[in-house]
């Protein structure tokens, strides 16, 4: 446990020095923020910032996970040689690069929030578009993580896999999912259309932002179909109840990676 | 004292290391050679736990090795390539391995010193010089006093003082009874270092035993043209005579 918080504070540290994190924070702040003063305020300003969210959030995470594997090949090796136990290493290096990119983007939208009164007025959805962002910001940045584990030799290979997943959950998933409805229009394809979407971790925070401010219509096809077929409480259970495994089987992933890889 | 039996690796398809078996007793200086890819760093690695092996056994001061951590409190390793966050500065990473390893930095005013470092403590890492990095990690791999010191091309990166005093405190350190290992691609810091030599050539060790019996059966002077004359008597590469010198020969089997 020492070992762990020494780890992460160690991380924190060297982060915070540099200016990537800090800049990261300062664009959502100025998005919410012109979002607020220029948009119409309140939920339609969440709903703009979860949209930029949904498709930033990922991306970054992804790209900066698997960047800190790779910029940081000699200096995790120089840490694998100390007698320290190889669990305890995964986890600082992890929560310790991943909980300043996330307080960042918590921060930095949450700021204008305040400040605008938003978070007074509409403090559960703008808390859960900040928590779905935290929670987005953990899944992806353990993703990269688990990229740069794989591909620890071939750097190239790591950054396609990188932009190709998120391009496919990002982008393409709900476009191929409407095509796949459009297909087979004449079988009954609800469950089926709920089961895919359970397994794109930004469609779930998609179809959960939805069920929170009911506008299915506007937040793509396996939304609507999810939100029609589940009451708003059990479905947004079951979307957060998805989002946890989706949140635990790549750090599992990774930590299992991390332990058997030759270094 | 290391003690190796029978190790086996692969990557994928490719044999690394074909069965080796060594015993390095304590206060032993040795020095690893052979080409590049032959397996020299995947049998390190192999002992600090970097890669895990395919099968057969290491024991480390008696401890067997299964995924295990606590035997590397007696290691200390000086990497070849010295690269670290940029952000951090000198004595920020002293203090964080220091903190790591939970054990008192015995040598650390002492190597700072000796190399030189004193002034560069503030700096963040990475505006210091390859060579000012390399005696970083040379304080990092000595500071805890460690039995079995590791290292990987040392002076590769260094100016000849720097060099000097490096070899001047590997010598304390042997004279202190320490397990020293090095590779290296220059002969003559082998020479200066070690005395006993281990020739590992395409994953097998084709040779094991002291510098002194080296050079009196191959009837060299030097242990350049002795490991050359190795390479040569296995027959696993030409060597022109007229380059006479592993480093040549080195660098022919590389791009081989």
């Amino acid at each position: 446990m020492k070992n762990l918080t020494h780890i992460i504070k160690n991380e924190w540290r060297t982060l915070l020095r540099g200016k990537w994190v800090a800049g990261y924070a300062l664009i959502f702040l100025v998005l919410t923020d012109s979002l607020l003063r220029f948009g119409g305020g309140g939920a339609e300003t969440l709903l703009s910032l979860s949209n930029v969210m949904l498709l930033f959030v990922p991306l970054v995470s992804m790209i900066y996970g698997i960047l800190y594997i790779y910029q940081s090949r000699e200096f995790v090796e120089l840490l694998l040689i100390q007698p320290v136990n190889r669990s305890v290493l995964y986890w600082g290096l992890f929560l310790g690069i991943s909980t300043p990119l996330m307080a960042a983007f918590m921060l930095g939208a949450a700021l204008p929030l305040g400040w605008h009164g938003i978070l007074m007025l509409d403090g559960a959805s703008s808390f859960l578009v900040l928590a779905l962002g935290g929670v987005l910001t953990l899944i992806f940045a353990s993703l990269g993580f688990v990229l740069g584990l794989m591909f620890y030799e071939d750097r190239i290979k790591g950054f396609g896999f990188t932009i190709v997943i998120w391009l496919f959950l990002a982008i393409l998933y709900d476009g191929l999912v409407l095509m796949l409805v459009f297909a087979f229009g004449q079988y009954p394809l609800e469950r089926f259309v709920i089961a895919v979407s359970m397994l794109n971790p930004i469609d779930l925070a998609r179809i959960l932002v939805m069920l929170e401010f009911d506008i299915s219509a506007l937040m793509g096809y396996t939304g609507a179909v999810f939100s029609r077929f589940f009451g708003s409480a059990t479905g947004s259970l079951t979307a957060a109840g998805m989002l946890g495994i989706w949140l635990a089987v790549p750090m599992w992933w990774g930590l299992r990676v991390f332990k058997r890889k030759d270094f | 004292m290391i003690e190796i039996r029978n190790l086996e690796k692969s990557f994928g398809d490719l044999r690394v290391l074909k069965g080796m078996s060594i015993e390095i007793p304590k206060g032993q200086a040795t020095g690893i050679v052979g080409p590049n890819g032959t397996g020299k760093t995947t049998l390190i690695k192999t002992i600090l736990g970097l890669v895990k092996p395919g099968s057969g056994e290491i024991h480390v001061n008696g401890i067997k090795l299964n995924g295990n951590f606590e035997y590397r409190k007696d290691i200390g390793y000086m990497p070849q390539v010295a690269r670290y966050p940029e952000n951090m500065r000198v004595n920020e990473l002293l203090e964080f391995i220091k903190g790591l390893r939970d054990q008192e930095a015995v040598y650390e005013e002492e190597l700072i010193d000796q190399f030189s470092l004193r002034s560069e403590l503030e700096k963040p890492l990475r505006t210091l010089s390859g060579g000012n990095r390399q005696k970083v990690g040379a304080t990092l791999a000595m500071m805890f006093n460690p039995d079995i010191l590791f290292f990987d091309e040392p002076t590769a990166g260094l100016d000849p003082q720097s060099s000097h005093k490096f070899k001047q405190r590997v010598q304390k350190e042997k004279e202190n009874g320490k397990t020293v290992i090095i590779t290296s691609h220059i002969m003559s810091e082998l020479e200066q270092l070690v005395d006993h030599v281990i020739f590992i050539l395409d994953g097998k060790i084709r040779y094991y035993g002291s510098m002194k019996a080296l050079l009196e059966e191959s009837r060299e002077e030097r242990l350049e043209a002795a490991i050359a004359r190795m390479m040569d008597t296995t027959g696993e590469e030409p060597v022109q005579k007229e380059e006479n010198g592993s480093l040549l020969m080195t660098k022919k089997l590389e791009t081989a």
